[in-house]
């Protein structure tokens, strides 16, 4: 490694990183760009129906419940920002892990790292009962029983888009799941105290950022604008 | 022992920055909630509702900044990797605007020069009821086409 030195003048001279991160970072970096354009485009096509739009439902009035509220009792936006809380405090923890790999510390990489999959399963759990709840009311691709902000009849284009983009997002969080149960697998086994680094967990760990990334865009594109 | 040497070289501030990090988060997340909620109470047309989404969409930019730059550690990489990930990522200024200006553009246009299109978006249906969830999914078709039946009576 000692080839990652930074010297400026003679960076692409050959024979070391260019970019001072490990290949396996680099590509990962990539991917990530990759992942982004991706999440974009979902994005901006609904941007784009919904600028071409006359009306559209009011997030307030579609996304109002809360799990074991009673009938009648309307929550809006509060269901959400604990989601939204679950998925910053689990990416704060996966911070710590990958800081606590730098130090070699084992015993503080694993304990953050079940905290993050505690996190990552918890969110999961909300999109899962926030998803059948909505298909309860009669929501799914192609139904769309809720009326535009205005009361005019809504197309079925916001619950296409809200479900494929929340979907191909809780799907990222899944795999990320997957990853840091590897990743802890891992830890639990050795293999990076015998490799004399975690580098690997910190791969995994700009995946999960970039989830929760992710997420912000979403929280803000779906629930409150 | 050698990376732990090389990673000191490029990394911040440690469990301070974190924390430090974590709290501006949660904090621009408050905000936005706030906004969200006082919102919810203006007019639909109103050029106050429409500062408050900039506003929010300017909190989320600067959210999404502090995830890449501190929790995704980008600030602290060397310039070349930086370059190498946010030029392409520039692309997105013209997607945005290009395709957000050609939905407005097709809105319009519509609403110009069709009919049927127009005097969709003036219709109003009835406001669902509460508390008939299970009901409601097999119903789904049938009440359409009960609200359009209104419609002719009325």
């Amino acid at each position: 490694m000692s080839t990652t030195t930074v010297q400026p003048t003679k960076l692409w001279s050959g024979g070391k990183s260019p970019f001072n991160v490990e290949y396996g970072k680099l590509m990962m970096w990539y991917f990530l760009m990759s992942d982004a354009f991706t999440f974009g485009a979902f994005l901006i096509s609904y941007g784009t129906i919904r600028f071409s739009t006359n009306g559209w439902p009011d997030p307030n009035e579609v996304f109002r419940s809360f799990p074991f509220a009673p009938e009648g009792v309307h929550a809006p936006l509060v269901f959400v920002s604990i989601m939204t809380f679950i998925l910053i405090i689990s990416s704060v923890t996966m911070v710590l892990a990958v800081h606590a790999g730098h130090n070699m510390d084992k015993k503080k990489v694993v304990r953050n790292l079940i905290w993050t999959i505690i996190g990552g399963i918890a969110f999961l759990s909300c999109q899962a009962w926030e998803w059948n709840h909505l298909h309860a009311e009669g929501a799914w691709w192609g139904h769309n029983p809720f009326p535009n902000h205005d009361g005019t009849a809504s197309s079925t284009n916001f619950t296409n888009y809200f479900f494929t983009i929340t979907g191909f997002h809780g799907f990222h969080v899944f795999s990320g799941v997957i990853i840091n149960i590897i990743m802890l697998i891992m830890t639990l086994l050795d293999k990076f105290e015998k490799r004399g680094h975690y580098l690997m967990i910190e791969k995994a760990g700009l995946y999960w950022h970039f989830v929760d990334l992710v997420w912000v865009f979403v929280f803000t594109c779906f629930y409150l604008i | 022992m050698e990376h732990t040497a090389t990673h000191e070289e490029h990394s911040g501030g440690g469990v301070k920055e974190i924390v430090k990090v974590t709290i501006i988060l949660s904090v621009l997340t408050i905000v936005e909630l706030a906004l969200g909620f006082w919102m919810m109470g203006m007019p639909l047309d109103s050029g106050l509702r429409l500062a408050v989404k900039g506003a929010i969409i300017i909190l989320m930019m600067a959210k999404a900044f502090y995830i890449v730059a501190y929790f995704m550690h980008l600030k602290h990489e060397i310039k070349n990797l930086i370059m190498t990930i946010v030029v392409p990522l520039a692309l997105f200024v013209w997607f945005i605007i290009a395709f957000l200006y050609d939905g407005n553009s097709f809105r319009h246009l519509r609403n110009t020069y069709d009919p049927h299109f127009k005097e969709q978006s003036t219709i109003k249906v009835e406001k669902k009821e509460e508390g008939k969830h299970e009901e409601k999914k097999e119903e789904a078709k049938p009440e359409e086409k009960k609200v359009e039946e209104k419609k002719v009576v009325e």
